[in-house]
């Protein structure tokens, strides 16, 4: 008789199962790591780090920041390519909405400097 | 973000309005960082929940929820403690506040207001795995797959509030 095939984790079919079981270690070591990424994220603001350099900073903590804890703490990983795919392409999309708006509403700002500039100024 | 970018006016400094008083002087952003820290550390004790979970170790697992939980409500706590703080005594409202562009207000309360509803829902389904997992529910179906499926909820609330940190009160 064939086994039932409703959602059951991966590893519950055997030769395609990818690793459930971690040791505690590897997640002690990302969360001393997200509280260093965190710490420094923090310390740009303490150091009054402005413009440019600042947000670039600030992006890249997050995004490694992210990265842990879709890679390790969601066990993203440890899945198959396709699925990694399905997930990480739509938000890649979304990313470059962002880019586009942000290219859009400088030039709005630019606009509204022009012919609008604040009352009293 | 394009709302943001547009606005004329200057957007108000978050490193200074978020400021803790500690000990006569102003720490910047303190309870953002302890918001942070609490937050990143109940997604390790959940993700260490979850590796519990597939030992099939009950009572750890629970527990370990149960903690992931009470990470949570902290952080909700806090975040009731920095609304009151900045909606009685900073003046700060969804349509204006002393500090500059009108639109702050607004982006703040709904941006924290849904991450901290989350977080509250999640407080409550987690107690809910909780109880199950001591209960052994998931023993009985020899399937602790509902704690992965928790522990995925609460990592991406996790995950949301690392955006808002960078690139709302940080940016």
């Amino acid at each position: 008789m064939e086994e039932q095939k409703h959602f059951k984790h991966p590893s519950f079919y055997p030769g395609d199962a990818p690793e459930t079981e971690h040791p505690f270690s590897l997640y002690i070591s990302v969360w001393i790591l997200l509280f260093v990424l965190s710490a420094f994220s923090y310390a740009v603001d303490l150091a009054e780090i402005q413009g440019y350099l600042r947000w670039f900073l600030v992006t890249v903590f997050a995004f490694l920041k992210a990265g842990l804890v879709v890679g390790v703490f969601m066990h993203m990983a440890w899945e198959r390519m396709a699925f990694l795919y399905a997930i990480m392409l739509p938000p890649l999309f979304l990313l470059a909405l962002i880019g586009i708006l942000a290219v859009d509403g400088a030039f709005v700002y630019y606009i509204r400097d022009l012919f609008m500039p604040l009352v009293g100024e | 973000m394009a709302v943001r970018l547009t606005t004329i006016e200057p957007w108000p400094p978050t490193s200074e309005v978020f400021a803790l008083h500690v000990g006569g002087a102003d720490v910047p952003l303190l309870l953002i960082a302890i918001m942070t820290f609490i937050l990143i550390s109940s997604s390790g004790t959940m993700a260490m929940a979850v590796t519990s979970g597939y030992k099939k170790e009950r009572k750890k697992t629970a527990f370990l929820i149960l903690l992931t939980a009470l990470g949570g409500v902290a952080f909700v706590g806090m975040q009731m403690f920095e609304w009151s703080k900045l909606i009685f005594e900073e003046g700060i409202r969804p349509w204006g506040n002393p500090f500059g562009a009108a639109q702050f207000g607004g982006f703040f309360f709904m941006i924290t207001g849904f991450h901290g509803l989350h977080v509250s829902i999640g407080v409550v389904y987690l107690t809910i795995v909780a109880k199950r997992v001591w209960e052994g529910r998931y023993d009985k179906l020899n399937d602790y797959q509902m704690v992965e499926v928790a522990g995925l909820y609460w990592h991406f609330v996790d995950l949301v509030w690392i955006f808002i940190f960078a690139f709302f009160y940080l940016w």
